[in-house]
């Protein structure tokens, strides 16, 4: 048992990120026409707003608020303290979970029913839909069932995870977890897993950049001032074979 | 003052046959793949009608192209907040409806049926889902349908002509189409660039092709909405964006692209502008009705010193201001002042350029008395003892063209935001050089005719034929004046060719030389 636990929350997390980074390097680099999610907005578009937007939604926020207890655990049990603003996180946790929920079950239904969504779908989707699913489920239990998950994340969860980033495995408290929520612990390192292998990978290429370019882009196959100056030399690239 | 080379077309619309010819040879070059079967870079509407993606001249639909905002443009429904803010679902995305469902048929069951009392017949399977389907459109599907009410009557020009002039269209023995050829415009201040979330879409800065890079199309869509010639179109297979490359490497290779070699009717003229790029967004924000004449200003005269001087500043090449200065389309859309931009008002600046259609404007149907014809037929021969005669004689017709049989109105929305006063101007030029023609020709108009058609009109009789041989006897060279893409300076550019002399090809000397030893 120790051996597993082990195993599931020391060297599955180091492997997870390893696999992460490196994969999605790689891809990004190697097959950079396959970093992206195939939209099927294309063949259906009514139905699937009513999934991918709360889907999407919905994930943000639990995603940021995993976050945030993550990186400042100390300032979220501050905030925690007055209990009515513990009552309001535990909600929106809920009620973005149940979010992501339902956007998730309706995004599965139009890809099982649509013969045209059928069409583009891969057993990769599938895998992606299921993995993502039990880990929307589970997390929706959590937060059902083991109150008060927005004070025990940052108490005992947070030195966990920034133990394995400081490279000195504390694993004490998580061992002691119920079986849900380390059910819940191994899912998210198992989708952190799969980004580099799955349609995933689109977040990484969130196209942020877009809000500072400008709109018109231009691009020359020369340096065309250089080009024409009779003083600059025939070739700027220095020889490499002598 | 910036001065840039741009490729640019000119499609002179009376010679358009319909035919098609144009579309299937890009389809057989470039969209013959899965995921593509729907998409038609080059496509050809009949007109007045809906088009394809179906209505896409509506922009209360589709939100594509500029609009104005404030003192500047932004885009309509694409853009930069829009963009993200929609990421996850863009609510301005036309659906493979709104063109057609790519589907084939089951031709093995024609020869592979068993025995029995009927024919075999092939059933139309759908080449998305493979399933039997019912097809409900396809590719030109309202082909030479104009006048239908679920085609013509819903055409979006139509919107600004009085419920008469609609009327009018539509009757009987007036009614008239012509057909519109579309490719991507490679505009000036291209909507889909702008609308490219992930930044793959550019301009080329050496001939402005407008291109997509597969390799960095994330699949955000957004330039198929922001195109307002809906002429960017998304692969659902692999999940990019693709649109019209210009078929740059035949031009590269000096070729004209497929569908301009191919055409039948030469209808299609291909040639490099020189303008100014410091006046983009000056031109694209100005008021609609200025939009053309500013567009036109724009484009720079190859033949001005100082034009010149500044082009050879900015990199361009010798062979290039060359091709300018013979270029077809600099005559047709600056000399000559006789081609328009479609659709202007989307301010996207197209640099593809028509040369309105006479025909439509100008053949009429009049009584005629038609016995002395019939009389002198023999019995058996076929012929309808009617009394009206098709027709397409020049001279009545000249100065009258804002009665004419098919709304100028229409024309004008189509080709200068609605401004009847430059649509007429080029159909009267193109009825003075009938005229000046008819008169070398046949000569059976008088002199004082021609000649005022040609006064009011701006043109010579030099002029005149000019046009008309570059309309009706131009050859291959003189329709299409590619200029050389100069390629290998851009490569010496970038590395240093003597490192790769003497290797076998693209620089794999070494492993050459390893091998076997």
């Amino acid at each position: 048992m120790n051996a597993l636990n082990t195993f599931l929350f020391v060297a599955f997390p180091y492997v997870a990120v390893i696999v992460f980074v490196v994969g999605v390097i790689y891809r990004y680099r190697q097959k950079g026409f396959t970093v992206s999610s195939l939209s099927s907005q294309f063949l259906e578009g009514r139905q699937l707003f009513w999934g991918t937007v709360p889907f999407h939604i919905g994930l943000l926020v639990v995603f940021c608020g995993h976050f945030i207890a993550f990186v400042l655990p100390q300032a979220n049990l501050t905030w925690n303290t007055i209990p009515i603003r513990l009552l309001i996180l535990e909600v929106t946790a809920l009620v973005f979970g149940l979010t992501v929920l339902v956007g998730l079950v309706s995004l599965m239904y139009r890809r099982l029913t649509n013969a045209r969504i059928r069409a583009v779908t891969t057993k990769m989707d599938i895998a992606v839909e299921l993995l993502l699913l039990a880990q929307v489920v589970l997390g929706c239990w959590i937060a059902l069932g083991f109150r008060w998950g927005a004070s025990w994340f940052p108490a005992s969860l947070s030195p966990y995870l920034w133990s394995l980033v400081k490279l000195t495995p504390e694993t004490g408290a998580v061992f002691a977890l119920p079986w849900v929520i380390k059910l819940h612990i191994v899912g998210a390192f198992s989708i952190v897993f799969m980004v580099p292998f799955t349609r995933l990978v689109h977040f990484v290429v969130a196209p942020l950049n877009y809000l500072v370019r400008p709109y018109q882009q231009v691009m020359w196959n020369w340096d065309r001032t250089a080009i024409r100056d009779p003083s600059a030399p025939w070739s700027k690239a220095r020889p490499k074979n002598n | 003052m910036d001065v840039r080379s741009q490729i640019s077309m000119v499609f002179h619309l009376d010679k358009c046959i319909g035919c098609h010819t144009c579309s299937i040879a890009c389809k057989n070059i470039w969209t013959d793949r899965k995921g593509a079967e729907y998409m038609w870079w080059n496509n050809v509407e009949t007109k007045p009608g809906t088009g394809y993606p179906g209505k896409w001249e509506d922009q209360r639909i589709y939100k594509g192209g500029w609009e104005k905002k404030g003192d500047g443009i932004d885009l309509k429904g694409a853009g930069k907040p829009q963009s993200l803010t929609n990421i996850f679902h863009n609510p301005h995305m036309p659906v493979i409806d709104d063109y057609y469902e790519p589907f084939t048929y089951k031709y093995l069951d024609l020869i592979e049926s068993p025995a029995g009392d009927d024919q075999p017949t092939a059933r139309p399977i759908s080449m998305i889902t493979g399933e039997p389907m019912d097809i409900k459109m396809g590719p030109n599907w309202d082909d030479d349908l104009s006048g239908t009410p679920d085609y013509a009557r819903k055409d979006p020009n139509l919107e600004k002509l009085s419920p008469a002039e609609q009327e009018a269209m539509f009757q009987m023995e007036r009614m008239a189409f012509f057909y519109l050829p579309r490719i991507c415009n490679h505009c000036l201040n291209p909507a889909c660039v702008a609308s490219c979330p992930s930044g793959a879409i550019y301009k080329r800065g050496e001939d402005g092709v407008v291109l997509i890079n597969q390799s960095v199309c994330r699949a955000w869509r957004m330039c198929v909405t922001a195109c307002p010639y809906k002429k960017s179109y998304y692969n659902w297979n692999t999940g990019k964006s693709e649109k019209c490359i210009l078929c740059y490497p035949r031009i590269e290779a000096g070729h004209a692209p497929a569908c301009m070699h191919s055409c039948v009717g030469r209808i299609r003229y291909l040639g490099v502008l020189l303008y100014d790029a410091d006046r983009i967004e000056d031109v694209a924000s100005a008021d609609e009705a200025e939009v053309v004449s500013r567009q036109m200003d724009m484009i720079l005269d190859p033949f001005d010193p100082p034009v010149i001087e500044a082009a050879k500043q900015n990199g361009i090449a010798d062979s290039t201001i060359d091709a300018a200065q013979y270029s077809p389309t600099y005559k047709f859309v600056k000399r000559w002042n006789l081609a328009l931009p479609l659709h202007p008002e989307f301010r996207t600046l197209p640099m593809l350029f028509y040369v309105p259609p006479l025909l439509p404007v100008m053949a009429s149907v009049t009584k005629a008395d038609n016995t002395a014809q019939s009389a002198g037929m023999n019995p058996i021969a076929k012929h309808w003892p009617d009394s009206w005669l098709y027709d397409t004689s020049t001279a009545a017709l000249f100065g009258t063209i804002d009665e004419a049989r098919f709304p100028l109105q229409y024309m004008a929305n189509l080709f200068s935001a609605g401004d009847t006063a430059k649509v007429g101007d080029r159909l009267k030029k193109l009825m003075a050089v009938r005229l000046h023609r008819r008169r070398v020709t046949v000569g059976d108009v008088a002199e004082d005719t021609v000649s005022e058609a040609l006064a009011t009109t701006g043109l010579t009789p030099q002029t005149a034929d000019d046009i008309y041989y570059l309309t009706s006897l131009a050859q291959f060279d003189d329709r299409f004046v590619i200029p050389a893409a100069h390629r290998e300076q851009a490569l010496e550019m970038m590395e240093f060719a003597g490192d790769v002399k003497g290797n076998t090809g693209f620089g794999f000397k070494n492993a050459t030389a390893e091998r076997g030893s």
